[in-house]
């Protein structure tokens, strides 16, 4: 058990030390959602008129609309950055040593899932803050709501990275990721605009968006941020969590050997 | 009374919200009005009247609750607790807003239609004066002391003061383009004119009728002929207002002092009217257009819920 602890800390310490390492990377992480709140909202302020539906109480602004749908977009990058890392990982060797660590796999690659999401959280919260001082600001008590649901949204997303690791062979695959996965699970989620505003343009838009699981996390962040449950959504983010997770696992199973195979031949 | 439940009924009073209270608003478009209770924040009884419900005010006592319902061509005076239609006042065609005097006796009427203000007395239920004024009257206000009635007229671009004493008007000053309210603030030292087109707000001193200020606004990313002005309501300490801009859909935050705005906040579509909890601790905004009614807590000046009411809500009263 005391190996096991010692293993989490190595593995968080070994991700915090290296984002510190990248402050480039940390920057990077807070500009495009800033951009996106600063630049892209600020010409929405007012030509889209939002209409009242929960978690929120009366009209909104865009930026507050998409503010939640922003953290989202911090912690899916930060996932899929996690799992750029484990492929570069695995190119330099050091995936090696760390999968031969004296402890069961899954709880390595757990542990690998839970330095992603702190660091996640991190950023998010960077966020939220200059979000504040923007003038958007939550009940403060949707502040700590929010840290568990950032947590969870955090799990799924990583978990779906370190799935996608165990499928790519080579970072210049990387490219492949931005394209097939994070911009069309931001832009078919409720980051951006609510899934009723997505029922006008297209019925089987709508459906897709429903079914993203990044809009579930975008909603359990949103209603959080409002010190709200929304447990549907608590429910679809966790059960995608275990798929992600249990595709994770199988990928990295030496028996079933998608990670052998693959560096073998 | 044992201590106990001596100090149980006491904790309970404590407990008591301090802003028990109803708001009343006029659906136009419904012909009702929705009771919105002021703790609850909820709609608790929707009531008929006549056609297009528009201004409205409670007697001092609040015994009474007057409606102007503009296409019935009448003020009803309705009983407040049950609902019901006691008797209509001769109101002259078409009024859209009143004033009650503080002699709680005089309705100082606008005849949109006719050009005229209507003096009806609520006890005779009889038409006192009818003075004429400029072409569509529209926004009523009367000076803290009763001595000065003032009507403002949309087409004319007018504020009309009235001598109540006389029924005769003794000035007339020019406001920006289609003035819709009016308010007295500051001990009656003061008056402010809403224009709708203009998109300013015209500020007076009553002692010679002149022009102190003119309020501009100016809300980012909002086309400016949007910006349009009609109700206003001073806070308690009269050190601020709160200005509906219709379909900029924002009401703005106003230094009384130094008329300079502070602040936007958003409400619902095309705001036109509003009126404070009893504690002045809320603010109610009617949204004609999204069918809502914004409240906005005073004291941090943010919109905390939108009620839906009726359709096109149009006036707002309090009851305790």
């Amino acid at each position: 058990m005391r190996a096991a602890l010692v293993a989490l800390r190595v593995i968080v310490a070994r991700e915090a030390l290296r984002f510190l390492g990248q402050r480039g990377r940390f920057l990077a992480a807070l500009v495009r959602p800033l951009v996106w709140l600063l630049v892209f909202a600020a010409g929405f302020r007012a030509a889209l008129g939002l209409s009242i539906t929960p978690p929120y109480q009366t009209y909104i602004t865009y930026e507050t609309y998409i503010v939640p749908g922003l953290c989202g977009m911090i912690l899916l990058f930060n996932g899929m950055q996690s799992s750029l890392s484990l492929v570069y990982d695995r190119e330099m060797g050091s995936m090696r040593l760390l999968l031969t660590a004296p402890q069961p796999r899954w709880w390595l690659l757990f542990c690998k899932l839970m330095a992603g999401a702190v660091i996640s959280i991190l950023q998010a919260c960077a966020f939220l803050a200059i979000a504040w001082l923007y003038g958007i600001r939550m009940p403060w008590a949707g502040y700590l709501w929010a840290l568990p649901a950032l947590f969870v949204a955090a799990l799924m997303l990583g978990a779906l990275g370190l799935a996608l690791s165990s499928f790519i062979r080579q970072l210049e695959n990387f490219a492949g990721v931005m394209n097939f996965v994070i911009f069309p699970m931001f832009f078919l989620s409720s980051a951006l605009y609510p899934l009723w505003k997505m029922k006008e343009a297209g019925r089987l838009l709508h459906d897709i968006c429903a079914a993203n699981p990044f809009t579930h996390a975008v909603e359990l962040i949103r209603f959080a941020l409002y010190a709200e449950a929304n447990l549907p959504a608590l429910g679809w983010t966790l059960a995608a969590t275990a798929a992600f997770l249990a595709l994770a696992l199988r990928g990295y199973d030496p028996a079933r050997g998608l990670v052998r195979r693959r560096e073998g031949g | 009374m044992r201590p106990a439940p001596a100090a149980l009924c006491l904790a309970l009073c404590l407990a008591l919200p301090a802003t028990a209270g109803e708001i009343w608003v006029t659906n136009e478009r419904d012909d009702t009005i929705s009771v919105i209770d002021v703790e609850t924040l909820e709609v608790v009884r929707t009531i008929e009247t006549g056609d297009r419900p528009r201004g409205i005010t409670f007697a001092k006592d609040f015994s009474r609750v007057y409606i102007c319902a503009s296409d019935s061509d009448t003020v009803q005076v309705m009983d407040p607790d049950t609902g019901e239609i006691l008797h209509d006042l001769p109101s002259g065609e078409d009024p859209e807003q009143f004033v009650l005097h503080p002699d709680n006796r005089h309705l100082y009427i606008a005849n949109e239609d006719d050009a005229v203000t209507t003096v009806v007395d609520v006890e005779t239920r009889k038409v006192v004066a009818q003075i004429n004024v400029g072409i569509e009257p529209e926004g009523m206000a009367v000076s803290p002391d009763g001595k000065i009635v003032i009507t403002t007229s949309e087409t004319t671009n007018m504020a009309h003061w009235i001598d109540t004493a006389t029924h005769t008007l003794f000035a007339n000053t020019l406001v920006d383009s289609r003035p819709r309210h009016a308010e007295f603030t500051k001990g009656g030292s003061e008056l402010w004119v809403s224009s709708e087109i203009g998109g300013t707000m015209t500020v007076f001193r009553v002692a010679d009728q002149s022009e102190v200020a003119k309020i501009g606004f100016e809300i980012p990313g909002v086309h400016p002929d949007k910006v349009q002005p009609v109700g206003f309501r001073f806070t308690e300490d009269e050190k601020t207002a709160f200005v509906a801009l219709g379909p900029a859909n924002h009401v703005a935050v106003v230094n009384a002092e130094t008329y300079a705005v502070e602040k936007y906040i958003l409400v619902g579509r095309r705001v036109w009217h509003m009126e404070f909890s009893p504690d002045r601790s809320l603010l109610f905004t009617t949204n004609g257009v999204s069918g809502d009614v914004t409240v906005i807590d005073v004291a941090s000046q943010e919109a905390i819920r939108t009620i839906k009411v009726g359709r096109f809500p149009w006036g707002a009263a309090m009851r305790p």
